[in-house]
């Protein structure tokens, strides 16, 4: 993930669009809220957003308002690249665990359990995406 | 021992190319069908059953099936990414036994090599359709790098070293010393290991397989069929296959799908972990193969480091013979998909057909274990036990 800036919105964003469902999270997330979708059955967050609960088959998920606290759960530098980026997985403090990037910190200084807090940053093709840095 | 199957495994063919910029992908599939087929002695009017994956032209059986002109009562094109194959032979097995056809093939071919492709350091370029697409491509996740993570959670989880992973390197640069197509036939330290470039930390190049051009066929067929062909019989004994999924986030990522798929195969196979003599295990990244022999029941979970650097791999040598052409760290990783040489290499070691310097004695039971693709982060996994009657 950039830092650049781009003039577009979700809206413009196919990788949004081709998933109308999941619209109230790229609305919070241009604003800097971060939602998870949280079951009514079993009151539990999952990640990736669904509309079906992966983990009790409920059919019934809504979208909550997310703390942005996590802990770094691993992570991998990919040292090739130019410039080098973390990729990561996040233990978000509601429970799942999702891939995203370490942003804005020293590399070298990560440990896995670290806790981490969500930013956002906008993709080329618009929409905002979560990652994560030290807190 | 007693066991349901009724099948075998009559033919199998690892294409000797390792760089076919001259050939098409089409052309390698049917190269490598007519191999398998002549390895067999069966003619390509025999095969009433066709099985192949997401490398196949069209990304589906039936270009090729017309292409090779094949007239079929059986076809199946499962796309499971590296393990596809494996899965197939379970299928096959399955539908020869149901007697929906008596002689199946399956293809893979592919030419990465050639194609100049950045195998497992690019990310991918995908569109929207799968639904994880839109939640993970932006950050940019390679092969390599969810690899990375896997090695990196389970040395904090269990302590695992560099020098551990290195050790798999090591060993199958010790068998691939023999195998003259073999990609990288140098022996290799750990010390060279440890010291190559960082590709995804704590990954090392040479924690990496080889990409490569080429492919591979099976002939799987009845009990009947088998009888009249003068080869040794394989047998298929135990097969399993799983989609260990991303779980809604709640993941166990240095558990593998050989947790299920182990199960499924060893229970199906009547056999205990003490008699299988060889084992191929998928080795796109050193972490996995150490992963699936903890998972897979041939040491503790957590204890697959100290397991491997005892050099309990390498032929001869160690209480577990393993990936004995090289491998994908060292031998060939065809169309990314290292599922179909896995199940040749335990073939071969299984009709005494291996270079006389890996070859198992009395190798009378084989393993193969693979996983396949990598999706949100979830893979599938399959693990296939085989016996010489």
């Amino acid at each position: 993930m950039s830092n650049t800036e781009h003039t577009k919105s979700y809206l413009d964003d196919t990788y949004a669009m081709s998933y109308p469902e999941t619209h109230a999270f790229w609305e919070a997330s241009a604003s800097g809220r971060f939602l998870v979708k949280t079951c009514q059955t079993c009151n539990k967050a999952h990640w990736y957003p669904r509309i079906v609960c992966p983990l009790c088959g409920g059919s019934e998920t809504d979208w909550q308002e997310a703390s942005g606290n996590a802990t770094l759960f691993s992570y991998s530098l990919m040292e090739k690249a130019d410039p080098p980026y973390a990729l990561a997985w996040v233990e978000l403090e509601e429970g799942p665990i999702m891939i995203t990037n370490i942003v804005d910190c020293d590399f070298s200084q990560l440990k896995i359990g670290q806790a981490l807090k969500v930013r956002f940053r906008q993709c080329p093709e618009g929409r905002y995406m979560p990652v994560f840095l030290p807190k | 021992m007693t066991h349901k199957a009724k099948a075998y495994i009559v033919g199998a063919y690892e294409h000797p190319t390792r760089y076919a910029p001259d050939k098409s992908v089409t052309q390698l599939h049917a190269e490598c069908a007519l191999g398998a087929l002549k390895d067999a002695g069966l003619s390509i009017k025999d095969v009433d059953g066709f099985f192949c994956a997401g490398d196949a032209p069209g990304a589906g059986p039936i270009a090729l099936v017309d292409y090779l002109n094949l007239k079929l009562t059986w076809m199946d094109g499962t796309e499971l990414g590296g393990c596809s194959y494996m899965i197939h032979v379970r299928h096959a097995a399955q539908a020869i036994t149901e007697g929906k056809c008596k002689v199946a093939l399956i293809t893979l071919a592919g030419k990465p090599k050639s194609m100049g492709m950045a195998t497992g350091t690019a990310p991918r370029s995908v569109g929207p359709d799968r639904p994880e697409t839109t939640w993970d491509l932006p950050y940019r996740s390679t092969i390599a790098g969810v690899y990375g993570m896997l090695a990196h959670r389970h040395m904090h989880e269990f302590g695992t070293t560099s020098e551990q992973l290195a050790a798999v390197k090591v060993a199958a640069s010790i068998h691939a010393q023999h195998n003259e197509k073999a990609v990288l036939r140098k022996v290799v330290s750990i010390e060279d290991v440890v010291n190559s470039p960082i590709i995804s930390s704590p990954l090392h190049r040479l924690d990496c397989c080889v990409i490569t051009d080429g492919g591979g066929a099976l002939i799987v067929t009845s009990p009947e069929i088998a009888k009249t062909i003068n080869r040794p019989r394989v047998k298929i004994i135990g097969t399993g296959e799983t989609i260990n999924t991303s779980n809604g986030g709640y993941i166990r990522p240095t558990e593998t799908g050989a947790v299920e798929t182990g199960k499924q195969a060893f229970s199906e196979a009547g056999v205990s972990i003490d008699q299988i003599k060889y084992a191929s295990i998928y080795d796109n990244f050193t972490i996995m193969v150490l992963m699936q022999l903890e998972d897979l029941g041939f040491c503790k979970k957590g204890q697959g480091g100290a397991f491997v650097a005892e050099g309990n791999l390498i032929s001869g040598k160690g209480k577990l013979p393993w990936n004995t052409d090289g491998g994908g760290l060292c031998n060939n990783h065809p169309s990314n998909r290292g599922g179909m040489t896995k199940m040749i290499e335990a073939v071969r070691q299984l009709r005494g057909e291996a270079h006389p310097a890996v070859q198992v004695k009395d190798c009378d039971i084989a393993l193969a274990s693979g996983p396949g693709l990598v999706v949100g982060v979830g893979h599938a996994h399959s693990t296939i036990i085989l016996e010489r009657e």
